[in-house]
C-alpha cells in the first residue's frame, strides 16, 4: 500500500477535498490534482482518493479521473484493480460515450492486472451497435498487442479486426486499417530479422483493395491518410490495377488538408511504377504539379514538409514542375528553413528560359541579412553557372558584382563559387582574376582562402606575381589551418612547374617547412611525395600534379537511385524530409550490422546509417530515456572507428537536411587531389597514401588498404556526395 | 504515429501533457526544453535526437509540440497542430498561455477527443462542440439517446452535420476572401503575383441540404480545353471542404456537397494568370551621402471609383542607423517605428483611382561599419470590399432539399493583403 502523506502541506490539503462530502469541492480537487500532475509535481499518493471520485455521472469528472488513471496506474499497480469494476461497468453504459471512455482508457493503462479484464469488454465493444465505440475499440486492440500480443492472438482479435474492414461506417474502417498497419509494424519489427515465419498480420488483398477504396471516398481526413497508406502498400497484380487505384486516389489531390495530398502523391508515385499507358502517365504528373504548388500556401511547417518532398519529387521527374519556378521565390518574412529549401528547388528548376529572373532573384538574396542564406544564394549561382553553360558569363558578372560589395562572407563565398566554375569552364573567365587576388586581405576562412589559393596555383603561368601571393601564404605557412597548407603546398608546386626560373626560392621554402616543422602528418606526408617527385622525374611530376582534370558537374539527385525509390514510397513521412532511409533515426534498439549491409549495393550509405544510428544511441544513452534495448546496441568494431568524432548525430541531421553538392566539393578537397594524382602512372604507388587521410600514421605505402576502399576510391565522387 | 503531445510557454513550462504511448517517460519534456526552448538557434520544426521526434509549431509564444518515435507522417503531424490550434481558438478565443492555463480541463478533454492512441480522429469543430462543452454533462437515460445522435454523426458519412437542423428563415451567405500574394522587382517588373481564395461559407439551413455551386472558372488543369466564355477566370488549383464530393469534381467539375451546419470554409483556390494589383505603389528612395534617405513613395488605387481601400498600412522600412524621420503625407497618418525600424504610413480609406503621396526624409548617425543597407521591402496591407483580384465571380448556389422551402443566398467579396504584398526598391 502506498505510504499516506504527512498531515501538511497541498497534498494532504488535496486528500481532504477529494474525500469532501460536496461534490464541487471533489471536483474542484480533481482539477488542481490534474494541474499538479501536468507540471510534473507526484501527485501518485492521492491515488485512493481520486479513485473513490470514479464513480460519478459527471461525464467531465469521470474524464479527469480517468487522465489521472493513465498517469498513474503504473506506479500503483495494486490499487488499479479497484477501478477494475467501474471499467467494466462504464463498458456497458447505455451511453455509448461512456462505453468508448471506459474502452479507450482501459487501454492506455499499462498494468498486467488490468490486461486481463480488458478482453471480455473489448470482445463485446468490437460487436457493439454504435460505430464510435466500434472505432475506438479497434484502435483498444492496437494498445492491447503492444501490451500483450499473445493475449490479441489468443482471442482473435485479429481476425475480428480483419473482418471490420467490410464494417458499413467508413470511420470505423479507417481506425481498423490503422490499428491494423501499426499491429504490423510492431510484428514485423519485433520479428528477428533472419527468421523465415511470415508475420504477414496485415496483408492486403484485391478484395481489401476495393474496400479501402471506397471507404476513401467517405471517411474523415485523418482516415483517408490511414487508408492511403495501406494503398501504397498493397501490390498491385497487374497494370490494369495500378491505373485503377490511380484513378480512384487523384481526386483527394484536391483535399483541402495538405497531408491527405501528400499520401495521395505517395500512393501515386508507388503505383505509377506499374502504369504503362503513356497517356495516363503524362496525365497523372500534370494533375500532381498544382497541388503541389498549393501547399506552398499552407503554414511555413508544412510548407517545408511539401518542400522537402518536392525536392525528391524533382529528383525523380525533373519535368514535374518546370514552369513554376516564380512560386518558389522567397519572400522577405519565410522562416529561413523554408527559404533554404526554396533556393535548393530555384536552382532544379533553373533553365535557359528563366534565368535570368532567377539570376535577379538570387541577387537580391545577396545582400539580405542572414548570413547564411546569403551564403546558400552565393553557392547558388555558382550551381546555375555549372549547370547551365549558356548562363555562366552571366553567373560571373552577378559574382563580380556581388565581389565589389566588399562585404567580407560576400567576397568570401563568391570566391569559393569562382573556383567552380574554373573547374567547370577552365581557362575561360581569367579575365576576373585579378579582381579575386585584389581581395586577398579580405579572405580569413579556410575554405576560401584554399578555393582562392587553388585559382592562383592552377592559373600560374597566367598571373605574373603569383610568387609574391602565394609567398604571402608560404610566409605564414605554420599558422594557417592544415587544409590550406595542403593546398599552399600544391600551388606552389604547381607553380614551380610552370615557371620553374622564378619560384626555385618559394618551392624550396615551403618544402622545408612543410616537412620539418609541420604538424600535420598529411600536409608532411604529401610534401615527402611532391619533394621525391621533383627530385627524380620532374616529368612524372608534371604529368601528375599538371594533369588534365575532369569537369565537374551538379549531380542532378543527392541520393542514390536505389534510395530516392524508397524515400518516393515513404512521401511525407519523417525519412523524405531527411532525406535518409528510416532506420538511420528510428533504429529499433539497434540496427545489426549485417542486416544493413544486405543492403549490398549501397556500401556507403550502409555506413553512414551505421554512423547515425550508433551516435544517435550514444545521444540516446546520453538522454537517458530509459529505453533499455539502447544498452545493448553497443557500436560493432566497425561502425564504432568510423564515427566522426564531430559529428553528433543532432548536429549530423541539422546540417545533414541541405544537401549541397558544392559544400561537399569543397570538404572532400583531398579526394580531388587523389583524381589529380591517380591520374599519373603513379596512380597505384600513391593511393594509399590518398585514401587513408583518415587514418595518418599509415605512411607511404604500407599496409594495403582494406578492400572495400579501391571500390569507393574508384568513383569518389559519387559516393561522396551520396553520403550527404 | 503521434507518442505525446505538449504545450510549453516560452520559458519551457510544461502547460500540458497528454502521452499516447508509452515509449518513453514524462521527462522527455526537458530534453525539449533543452534542445530548443532555450536554443536559441533552432532552424528547423523537425528535431530528431536519437529516435526520437520533436515536431513543433509556435503561435503566440506558445510552443505546440507532438513527439514521435516512429517514422511518422510529417505532414499529418503538423497539420494536426493546426487542427488543434484553430479548435482551440473556435473554443476560447484566444491561443495564449493565459487562456490554456484557464482552459486546461477543456484541453485534456479536446486532445483526448481528437487524438486516439496517437492517431487523429474526429476534429470537426461543429461535431466535438456538440459533446464536449464548457459545461459539465450529466450522464442520464435522455443523455444517453441524445449522445447515440451525436456518435452516429461523429462517425458518419456527414461527420460534420446533424441530421435534425431547423431555421425559421434559411440562409446561406458566400464570402470569397482572396489574399494577393506580389513581389515587384525595383525596377517595377511583377516577379510574383498571385491570388490565394478562399471561399468562407455560412450556412444556416434546414434539414440536409443538398447544394451546387458554381464559379465562373475554368480549371487549367486540362489545358487543352480552353475557350469557352471569355471572363472565366483561370484557377490553377482547387481544395475543398471535405463535404465535397472529390470524385464527382473530378468527372463533371461540379462542387456539390450537403454542406455543415454554420461556418466552414467550402473552399480554397489559387490564380496566377490575369491578376489584377489593386494598389500600385511607385516608390523613389535615394540614398543622400551617408547621412540621408530621401523617400518619395506614390499610392495609387487601381480600381473603379465606387469601390474604396480600408485599412491601407505601408510599412517603409529605413536604415538601421536610422536618428530621425521627417514625413509629409497629404492623406492618413505616418509615424516612425524605431524599434522595428520603419515608417508605418497608415491610411484609413483609399477612393478607387485617388492618388496618395508620402515624401520623407530619414537622417542617419554615421557608422564605424560600412554595411551596405540591405533594403528590405516595403510591405503593403489593404482590404478592398467588393472586389476580387482574380476575377472570380459567384455564379451560382442552388439549394435542394426535401421539404423544398425557400433559402436566400448572400454574397460578398474581399480582397485582401496582409505581409504578403511586397514592393523591393
Amino acid at each position: 500500500m502506498s505510504i499516506r502523506a504527512p498531515r501538511k502541506g497541498e497534498n494532504y490539503e488535496l486528500s481532504v477535498d477529494l474525500n469532501s462530502e460536496y461534490r464541487d469541492k471533489r471536483k474542484d480537487a480533481i482539477k488542481r490534482v490534474i494541474a499538479s500532475m501536468t507540471v510534473g509535481k507526484d501527485v501518485s499518493g492521492l491515488f485512493p482518493d481520486v479513485l473513490k471520485n470514479m464513480q460519478t455521472d459527471d461525464l467531465e469528472q469521470k474524464k479527469l479521473v480517468y487522465l489521472y488513471l493513465m498517469n498513474y496506474a503504473k506506479t500503483q499497480p495494486e490499487l488499479v484493480i479497484l477501478a477494475v469494476n467501474t471499467f467494466v461497468k462504464d463498458s456497458e453504459d447505455p451511453n455509448p460515450l461512456v462505453r468508448a471512455l471506459a474502452i479507450r482508457t482501459m487501454g492506455c493503462l499499462r498494468a498486467e492486472k488490468i490486461i486481463d479484464y480488458l478482453c471480455d469488454p473489448l470482445q463485446r465493444a468490437l460487436r457493439d451497435d454504435n460505430p464510435y465505440v466500434r472505432k475506438t475499440a479497434a484502435l483498444c486492440v492496437a494498445k492491447l498487442y503492444d501490451l500483450k500480443p499473445e493475449l490479441v492472438i489468443e482471442n482473435g482479435f485479429l481476425d475480428q479486426l480483419r473482418d471490420m474492414i467490410s464494417d458499413s461506417n467508413p470511420m470505423v474502417v479507417a481506425n481498423t486499417v490503422a490499428a491494423l498497419t501499426d499491429i504490423h509494424i510492431s510484428a514485423t519489427s519485433n520479428q528477428p530479422s533472419d527468421s523465415t515465419s511470415d508475420p504477414a498480420v496485415f496483408s492486403i488483398t484485391s478484395a481489401i483493395l476495393n474496400k479501402l477504396l471506397i471507404a476513401l471516398n467517405e471517411c474523415s481526413e485523418w482516415g483517408r491518410v490511414a487508408i492511403l497508406n495501406a494503398l501504397a502498400r498493397y501490390e498491385a497484380q497487374d497494370d490494369k490495377e495500378s491505373e485503377h487505384i490511380c484513378e480512384r486516389v487523384v481526386p483527394q489531390f484536391q483535399h483541402v488538408n495538405g497531408s491527405v495530398v501528400l499520401a495521395a502523391m505517395k500512393v501515386i508515385m508507388i503505383h505509377i511504377r506499374n502504369v504503362r499507358r503513356d497517356d495516363l502517365v503524362k496525365q497523372l504528373i500534370r494533375k500532381m504539379a498544382p497541388p503541389l504548388v498549393t501547399l506552398l500556401s499552407s503554414p511555413p511547417e508544412v510548407q517545408w514538409v511539401a518542400l522537402r518532398n518536392i525536392n525528391l519529387l524533382l529528383q525523380k521527374r525533373s519535368d514535374l514542375l518546370s514552369n513554376e519556378m516564380r512560386v518558389f521565390f522567397c519572400k522577405y518574412n519565410d522562416p529561413l528553413y523554408v527559404k533554404i529549401e526554396k533556393l535548393d528547388i530555384m536552382v532544379r528548376l533553373a533553365s535557359d528560359n528563366n534565368v535570368d529572373a532567377l539570376l535577379s532573384e538570387l541577387k537580391e538574396y545577396s545582400s539580405e541579412v542572414d548570413v547564411d542564406f546569403v551564403r546558400k544564394s552565393i553557392k547558388a549561382i555558382g550551381q546555375t553557372a555549372i549547370s547551365i553553360e549558356s548562363a555562366a558569363e552571366r553567373c560571373v558578372n552577378v559574382l563580380l558584382e556581388l565581389i565589389n560589395t566588399r562585404v567580407s562572407y560576400v567576397v568570401q563565398e563568391a570566391v569559393v563559387v569562382m573556383k567552380d566554375i574554373f573547374r567547370k569552364y577552365p581557362s575561360t573567365y581569367e579575365g576576373v582574376i585579378p579582381t579575386l587576388c585584389a581581395n586577398l586581405e579580405e579572405l580569413d576562412e579556410p575554405e576560401a582562402k584554399t578555393s582562392l589559393i587553388w585559382i592562383i596555383g592552377e592559373y600560374a603561368d597566367k598571373i605574373d606575381n603569383a610568387d609574391e601571393l602565394l609567398g604571402i601564404f608560404v610566409d605564414s605557412f605554420i599558422e594557417e589551418s592544415y587544409q590550406v597548407q595542403l593546398q599552399t603546398l600544391t600551388a606552389v608546386v604547381k607553380l614551380f612547374l610552370k615557371k620553374p626560373d622564378s619560384s626555385q626560392g618559394v618551392v624550396q621554402r615551403v618544402l622545408n617547412t612543410a616537412t620539418k616543422d609541420c604538424d600535420s602528418p598529411d600536409v608532411r606526408d604529401r610534401a615527402y611525395i611532391y619533394w621525391r617527385l621533383l627530385s627524380t622525374d620532374p616529368g612524372a611530376a608534371k604529368a601528375v600534379v599538371l594533369a588534365h582534370r575532369p569537369p565537374i558537374s551538379i549531380p542532378r539527385t543527392t541520393v542514390s537511385p536505389a534510395l530516392l525509390e524508397e524515400l518516393l514510397g515513404e512521401i511525407s513521412s519523417l525519412a523524405s524530409v531527411y532525406h535518409k532511409p528510416a532506420q538511420t533515426f528510428v533504429g529499433h534498439g539497434r540496427v545489426g550490422a549485417d542486416s544493413v549491409q544486405r543492403k549490398g549495393s549501397e556500401i556507403s550509405d550502409a555506413q553512414k546509417a551505421l554512423q547515425t544510428v550508433v551516435a544517435g544511441q550514444q545521444a540516446e544513452n546520453l538522454l537517458d530515456f530509459g529505453d533499455d534495448s539502447a544498452q545493448d546496441g553497443q557500436p560493432s568494431g566497425l561502425a564504432a572507428t568510423q564515427i566522426l568524432p564531430s559529428t553528433p548525430a543532432a548536429a549530423n541531421f541539422l546540417s545533414g537536411t541541405s544537401a549541397n553538392p558544392l559544400d561537399d566539393l569543397v570538404s572532400i578537397f583531398g579526394g580531388m587531389e587523389t583524381m589529380e594524382t591517380g591520374a599519373g602512372s603513379l596512380s597505384t604507388a600513391l593511393s594509399p597514401t590518398t585514401t587513408t587521410m583518415s587514418s595518418p600514421f599509415e605512411g607511404f605505402g604500407g599496409s594495403p588498404a582494406p578492400s572495400s576502399q579501391p571500390a569507393q576510391n574508384a568513383q569518389p565522387q559519387e559516393d561522396l556526395l551520396g553520403l550527404f | 504515429m503521434i507518442s505525446a503531445f505538449f504545450i510549453f510557454n516560452q520559458k519551457g513550462e510544461v502547460l500540458i501533457s497528454r502521452l499516447y504511448r508509452t515509449d518513453f517517460k514524462r521527462s522527455i519534456a526537458d530534453v525539449f526544453r533543452i534542445q530548443v526552448v532555450s536554443n536559441s538557434d533552432v532552424r528547423s520544426p523537425i528535431i530528431t535526437l536519437g529516435s526520437t521526434s520533436f515536431f513543433h509549431v509556435r503561435v503566440n509564444n506558445l510552443y505546440i509540440v507532438c513527439v514521435t518515435k516512429t517514422n511518422a507522417n510529417a505532414a499529418l503531424v503538423f497539420e494536426f497542430c493546426y487542427r488543434f490550434i484553430s479548435i482551440a481558438k473556435s473554443y476560447f478565443g484566444k491561443v495564449d498561455e493565459e487562456s490554456v492555463k484557464n482552459n486546461f480541463v477543456l484541453i485534456y478533454e479536446l486532445i483526448d477527443e481528437i487524438s486516439d492512441y496517437g492517431y487523429p480522429q474526429n476534429s470537426e469543430i461543429d461535431t466535438l462542440k456538440s459533446y464536449i462543452t464548457t459545461e459539465s454533462v450529466i450522464s442520464s437515460a435522455i443523455a444517453a439517446e441524445e449522445s447515440s445522435k451525436i456518435t452516429t454523426q461523429a462517425t458518419g458519412a456527414t461527420s460534420w452535420r446533424r441530421g435534425d437542423v431547423k431555421y425559421k428563415k434559411n440562409e446561406a451567405f458566400v464570402d470569397v476572401v482572396e489574399t494577393v500574394n506580389l513581389s515587384m522587382s525595383a525596377k517595377g517588373t511583377v516577379l510574383r503575383a498571385d491570388v490565394d481564395g478562399h471561399i468562407q461559407m455560412r450556412a444556416y439551413l434546414s434539414g440536409t441540404p443538398e447544394c451546387k455551386f458554381g464559379l465562373n472558372d475554368k480549371l487549367v488543369i486540362d489545358k487543352n480545353s480552353q475557350g469557352g466564355a471569355s471572363d472565366a477566370v483561370e484557377l490553377d488549383d482547387c481544395r475543398f471542404h471535405q463535404c465535397v464530393r472529390l470524385n464527382e469534381f473530378d468527372t463533371s467539375r461540379t462542387i456539390s456537397f450537403i454542406p455543415p451546419d454554420g461556418e466552414f470554409e467550402l473552399m480554397r483556390y489559387r490564380s496566377t494568370s490575369n491578376v489584377k494589383l489593386p494598389l500600385r505603389v511607385i516608390p523613389t528612395v535615394n540614398e543622400i551621402g551617408t547621412t540621408q534617405v530621401s523617400y518619395n513613395i506614390a499610392v495609387k488605387a487601381n480600381f473603379g471609383t465606387k469601390l474604396s481601400a480600408t485599412n491601407v498600412v505601408l510599412r517603409i522600412p529605413t536604415p538601421l542607423n536610422t536618428t530621425g524621420v521627417d514625413c509629409k503625407v497629404a492623406n492618413g497618418k505616418a509615424k516612425y517605428v524605431p524599434a522595428e525600424n520603419v515608417v508605418v504610413w497608415k491610411i484609413p480609406r483609399i477612393q478607387g483611382g485617388q492618388e496618395c503621396t508620402f515624401n520623407a526624409t530619414a537622417g542617419l548617425t554615421s557608422t564605424t561599419t560600412r554595411q551596405v543597407w540591405a533594403r528590405p521591402p516595403i510591405d503593403v496591407d489593404f482590404e478592398v470590399l467588393m472586389l476580387t483580384a482574380s476575377g472570380l465571380i459567384v455564379r451560382f448556389l442552388k439549394v435542394f432539399e426535401k421539404s423544398n422551402y425557400h433559402s436566400i443566398k448572400w454574397v460578398r467579396y474581399l480582397t485582401k493583403a496582409s505581409g504578403s504584398y511586397q514592393i523591393r526598391f
